[in-house]
């Protein structure tokens, strides 16, 4: 088997050791000492109290940490959860860590964890970012119940938000997937998610696995291969997610990740988006969404400098990307006072859509293009943030709904554009 | 005497016919050389116009920006461009060989040179076909690496490596092409010198104030650790 040459050969015979299991947990880390410990006794009290007769194994795989991550994997004792949740498991429960680089890349990470399960069997997989500070034994039950029990292929999670953060999701990635594939999937890039090992095995074989791109990430095109799969998919809301390490700020490789993901995504799964219109609820245990208005300092007049700056100094690049009037309207935006500063949502969906059909004629280089829409995002951005400064969290999450209706209705605008006939 | 002037003059228009019909049947050898010669260029550059229209060459140059700076200089497409030149060297290649099946001697050793300089040709015409690729494509990643990181004057950035690339290129066809080498080089270097230390002494004194600014503002956001001014984007 071709995914099978990614394991090296000492993880494999780790692996034969463990033999078949229900359920494999994956946990991606790099340098991750001071969260991975917590974690991985979060991850063995959920097990207790939620799968105590299931086969399961714990398996990190680290992108060269030089903190003593493995270690702290490969000696976690279950002893001490025994003690604190006053209950045992039928099976041993296994916990191996492999190094599959000395750099970290995610493509490499869950490549390494979905062929595991698929060489073990597993029923289920859950993948729990190794830099979350706060998982909590309830989140095995809640990502991985569905999938084991309910039949679900995908399981993602619904977190609880400051409202400014996580723009580019609730401005970009959010409506865009919703409008194009009719599913209202709240998260789909997320750092947590679990899956069948009927769909993982499917996922490891349909994508295009690069060899070590630092840059690529598959988590999108897991849940847009599920979307435009006609899997099922289930959310669960798991509350606050909280890092040790601040959250990256680089945008252009956040962009290359999700919207790069998904505008190279559009062509293959072009069957599948073009016949859908609207969109309807997945189905959600907890609440969907949920936004805290803590006072955030953001520095306005750097973004509005940095959107004028981008339409003026790329206008040559921007002119064989967007239609001329597209384009004009931009620079009407650049050219306003700050005060009067807009990215309308419908100016915003339809620079959005001329940006994906042009990605699609590839116009020019692509990863170029991708790069030509982060300042017009950061445009859009401080639009959302002047628009939503003293909103409540129900009006936060009204706009961003009217923003979503906004990519719905304009969908056959993305159709014209993409058959060439605008 | 009258006999003289007669021989002589029979005898040179002996020699004058003798001579002609010694170079007609080689003029018309040139003539069907110059005519096959154009058939055969045309012809080339029509498979090659189809060739490259089928292997959507034009949208190379396009995604490399280099399309847009042939339009700016009102030359026609890429496709266009190299269909006439492989044209233009097809038929001055039979146009060489026309001459030289005309046998006049001095003729000969410049048709030799022209053949033997040809394939220098060849290579120097690609070397500019992927220069200028190369150039628009550091170009424009310059440029958008500078907006995206808000550097001051991004475009100026981008201009600086498309000419400093094409500069490099340039010299790289001379020395190919076996003109003016040494001439070539000195200026290359006395260019590339001249640009690197007008640059030194622009940043120095022309912008001490704003590298100070610059260094103080990604010092000082280095130590705090945490940028203030963006919220997470996912």
């Amino acid at each position: 088997m071709a995914e099978e040459s990614i394991l090296s050969d000492e993880f494999i015979r780790q692996l034969i050791s463990v033999g078949e299991v229900d359920i494999l947990i994956g946990i991606p880390t790099h340098n991750d000492a001071k969260t991975v410990g917590p974690a991985i006794q979060a991850i063995q009290a959920g097990l207790l109290k939620s799968f105590p007769r299931e086969r399961a194994v714990i398996i990190n795989t680290d992108g060269g940490s030089s903190d003593g991550t493995p270690d702290i994997v490969q000696g976690a004792s279950i002893s001490d959860v025994h003690r604190s949740y006053n209950g045992y498991t039928l099976r041993t429960l296994h916990a191996i860590s492999t190094q599959y680089a000395r750099t970290p890349s995610e493509a490499v990470a869950f490549r390494t964890i979905l062929s595991a399960g698929e060489l073990l069997r597993a029923r289920a997989c859950i993948v729990l970012s190794g830099d979350s500070c706060n998982i909590e034994p309830g989140w095995m039950d809640r990502l991985l119940r569905p999938v084991y029990r309910e039949n679900f292929d995908l399981v993602t999670p619904t977190y609880s938000r400051h409202k400014f953060e996580g723009v580019l999701v609730t401005n970009l990635i959010y409506p865009m997937t919703r409008a194009l594939y009719g599913q209202r999937l709240r998260e789909p890039f997320a750092p947590e998610f679990a899956c069948s090992g009927r769909f993982g095995s499917q996922f490891l074989v349909q994508h295009k696995w690069s060899h070590g791109d630092e840059r690529d990430d598959p988590r999108m095109d897991l849940v847009i291969s599920a979307l435009a799969g006609g899997c099922r998919i289930h959310q669960s809301f798991l509350g606050v997610r909280q890092t040790v390490k601040p959250q990256s700020r680089d945008l252009v490789n956040a962009m290359r990740q999700t919207i790069g993901s998904l505008f190279s995504c559009l062509e293959s799964t072009f069957p599948a988006w073009s016949k859908i219109s609207g969109s309807e609820s997945i189905s959600t245990a907890g609440p969907e969404f949920e936004v805290s208005d803590d006072v955030l300092r953001v520095n306005r007049k750097q973004l509005k400098q940095m959107f004028s700056e981008g339409v003026a100094e790329l206008r040559s690049i921007l002119e064989s990307i967007l239609t001329p009037s597209t384009l004009e309207n931009l620079r009407q935006s650049a050219e306003s006072d700050e005060a009067s500063f807009r990215v309308s949502a419908e100016l915003w969906v339809k620079t959005v859509y001329e940006f994906a059909a042009s990605y699609y004629k590839s116009v020019i280089n692509r990863d170029h293009l991708v790069q030509a829409l982060v300042p017009l995002y950061r445009g859009r951005m401080l639009t959302f943030l002047t628009e939503n400064r003293t909103a409540s969290s129900e009006e936060v999450a009204r706009n961003i709904e009217n923003l979503c209706l906004e990519f719905e209705r304009l969908k056959p605008y993305l159709l014209e554009l993409w058959n060439g006939r605008k | 005497m009258r006999d003289i002037i007669v021989g002589e003059l029979t005898q040179a228009a002996h020699e004058m016919i003798h001579g002609f019909a010694h170079l007609l049947p080689r003029l018309i050898v040139m003539l069907v050389i110059l005519f096959a010669g154009w058939l055969i260029a045309y012809m080339v550059r029509a498979v090659l116009r189809s060739i490259l229209r089928l292997a959507k060459f034009d949208k190379l140059f396009e995604r490399a920006g280099a399309a847009q700076m042939l339009s700016q200089a009102a030359l026609p497409s890429p496709t266009e461009l190299v269909s006439r030149f492989a044209f233009w060297v097809a038929w001055l290649g039979f146009i060489m060989l026309g001459v030289n099946a005309l046998g006049i001697g001095g003729l000969q050793e410049h048709v030799a040179r022209f053949f033997f300089f040809l394939p220098r040709l060849v290579v120097a015409s690609v070397l500019v076909f992927f220069g200028l690729l190369l150039a628009s494509f550091l170009s424009r990643a310059a440029l958008l690496a500078a907006v995206n990181a808000n550097l001051p004057s991004p475009r100026a950035l981008s201009l600086s490596i498309r000419i400093l690339v094409s500069v490099f290129v340039l010299s790289m066809v001379f020395e190919e092409l076996g003109l003016a080498e040494r001439t070539m080089l000195v200026a290359f270097g006395i260019a590339f010198g001249a640009v690197m230390l007008g640059l030194a002494i622009a940043f120095g004194i022309g912008g001490r104030e704003l590298a100070q600014r610059f260094l103080e503002r990604r010092l000082v956001r280095e130590r705090r650790g945490v940028r203030e001014d963006e919220p997470s984007p996912l």
